[in-house]
């Protein structure tokens, strides 16, 4: 068998975070996707595919390949929730593998909050006509019941959860795009509000406007481009349910199966991975992922966390942008994690200085990074999707 | 006050709507492998059997979630704190539902079918809602 051609992330940007009422979905989209473009050496005229993930259009690429002017040979809308992004890596280097395209530029946008739509209840309609008329606020009140049965098969408290988000408001310090930045405890996330029982106000990601762009490229393009390629080494994606009610089981999520698929298709094995990029949609989100994904045992992940061991200077860093709890979150986050991934691969925060407010502790840059886990989750733990990214 | 969101009943999901408006919970059974199937639709979800027949439950079953909510959206706002939980049916199916009554919950409890409704407008929709079984 010949060698399969490769691909690699060759850029990346984000649009403007926040809250944005000056910008829509598609000025988002298309602000990011010249910053992504540009970063790489490319122009929009070298893409010949377009990926894209929203709610915002009953055809969102072809929205939104119209707005930018293409006419693409490829187009990928598919939507599983906020792991879209990682899937579409996946199918981009399918495409890439078997010939059909060159550059793919995978892109995401969002002004949930200045909308203000996000949780609104909705006529239920198929399947949810049997969730929607109870009133669980969703996806808190999904991820919430998933929380109470991990806390109860395991005896997990809600100081083990909270250290995620204490975890992740560290890295957030040393990102200067970061929504939150003040350092937090526990004790602050367990004394802000509940929302759902036993999540609290701070163990949910924020709600902010934004938009990412990812630009894919096929192996004979890499001398064109001005970055250092980040190679895509594995990908793998399922779903297990899209009601919270049919998830077959509330503490194993469908890492379980592409945690170990995508390593294995990628060549290596977990002691290989130098750095996490996993969806935190919620504290739970991160623990369940991190068990599923077979990086701790069952009920462990909580005090694998708050050893530290993800935090700045811990040798497995997790989040290093201060994800989804701390940095950014507009709706479907995914496109932030292989963001983030990607400049800590190209090793973009080396000349950052440590923390000004803790001399000798390290900085956001993760010392010789050479192989990232990136995954996605999307709906109500409905979806998964891992990629597999590395130097080289 | 905003309008509790309306359920849009289809031709499959009919059959349960009208059972819970006469104070049943419908479920169906696959002929070919005999498990239960909730919701319902017309191949078995475990065996791919398109031998499917209605199943009446008992309407008993165990709590195996539950959360207690303190901030909702819309008409729901007004409701909290409430508590929903998912309950596996005696017949084997889960299902989400809202606890109704005095008692408490906990995971593991034992809980029984009580159909109402959740708000006092005359249109508000019936529900399935389940109560602890002891002190019920
Ligand atoms: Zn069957």
């Amino acid at each position: 068998m010949s060698p399969r051609r490769r691909a690699a992330i060759v850029g990346v940007a984000e649009s403007e975070l926040g809250r944005t009422p000056h910008l829509t979905v598609l000025s988002q989209q298309a602000r990011a996707s010249s910053a992504a473009l540009a970063e790489a050496g490319l122009t929009l005229g070298d893409v010949d595919g377009l990926f894209t993930a929203g709610n915002w259009s009953w055809a969102p690429a072809l929205t939104l390949a119209e707005y930018l002017g293409m006419h693409p040979d490829h187009l990928d809308g598919t939507n599983i929730g906020g792991s879209s992004f990682e899937a579409h890596i996946g199918h981009a280097t399918a495409a890439i593998e078997a010939g059909l395209i060159d550059v793919a530029l995978i892109t995401y946008g969002s002004t949930q909050r200045s909308d203000r739509t996000r949780g609104r209840p909705r006529p239920g309609t198929l399947t949810e006509q049997y969730e929607q008329p109870f009133g669980l606020p969703q996806p808190v009140g999904a991820y919430a019941l998933a929380a109470a049965r991990y806390m109860h098969e395991y005896g997990v408290t809600s100081e083990e959860l909270a250290e995620v988000a204490v975890s992740a408001r560290q890295w957030a310090a040393r990102n200067p795009r970061a929504y939150h930045r003040d350092p937090i405890t526990v004790a602050d996330v367990l004394a802000s509000p509940l929302i759902a029982e036993p999540l609290h106000k701070l163990d949910c990601c924020l709600v902010t406007d934004g938009g990412g762009a990812v630009v894919v490229a096929a192996e004979d393009r890499w001398q064109d481009v001005a970055t250092r390629p980040v190679v895509v080494r594995g990908h793998a994606e399922t779903t297990t349910h899209t009601s919270i009610s049919q998830m077959p089981d509330l503490t194993v999520t469908g890492a379980a199966r592409t945690g170990p698929l995508a390593l294995e298709r990628a060549g290596v094995t977990h002691e290989d991975v130098d750095l996490l990029a996993i969806y935190d949609s919620f504290t739970i989100t991160v623990l369940l992922t991190l068990e599923s994904l077979g990086f701790c045992k069952p009920g462990e992940a909580g005090r694998f966390v708050a050893a530290g061991r993800t935090a700045p200077g811990g040798e497995l860093p997790m989040n290093t942008n201060g994800g989804g709890l701390s940095y950014t979150h507009p709706g479907m986050y995914g496109i932030f994690l292989l963001i983030e991934a990607t400049r800590q691969l190209r090793g973009d925060f080396r000349d950052q200085p440590d923390q000004p407010d803790q001399p000798g502790r390290p900085g956001r840059q993760v010392e010789g990074a050479e192989l990232a886990l990136v995954h996605g989750t999307g709906g109500v733990l409905s979806s998964t999707s891992t990629v597999v990214l590395s130097r080289s | 006050m905003p309008d509790l969101p309306s359920i849009v009943i289809d031709a499959e999901s009919k059959p349960f709507w009208d059972g819970v408006a006469l104070g049943e919970l419908r479920l169906q059974r696959c002929r070919d492998c005999a498990r239960a199937v909730f919701p319902a639709r017309v191949v078995c979800p475990h065996c791919f059997g398109e031998g499917l027949e209605p199943l009446l439950a008992a309407g008993t079953g165990t709590v195996y979630s539950k959360t207690v909510v303190h901030r909702a959206f819309g008409a729901f706002a007004e409701q909290v704190p409430f508590t929903i939980a998912l309950i596996d049916l005696d017949e084997g199916v889960r299902m989400m539902s809202r606890i109704v009554g005095e008692t408490p919950v906990a995971i593991g409890d034992r809980v029984r079918l009580r159909v109402t409704r959740l708000d006092d407008a005359p249109d508000a929709p019936q529900l399935p809602c389940f109560r602890a079984e002891v002190g019920a």
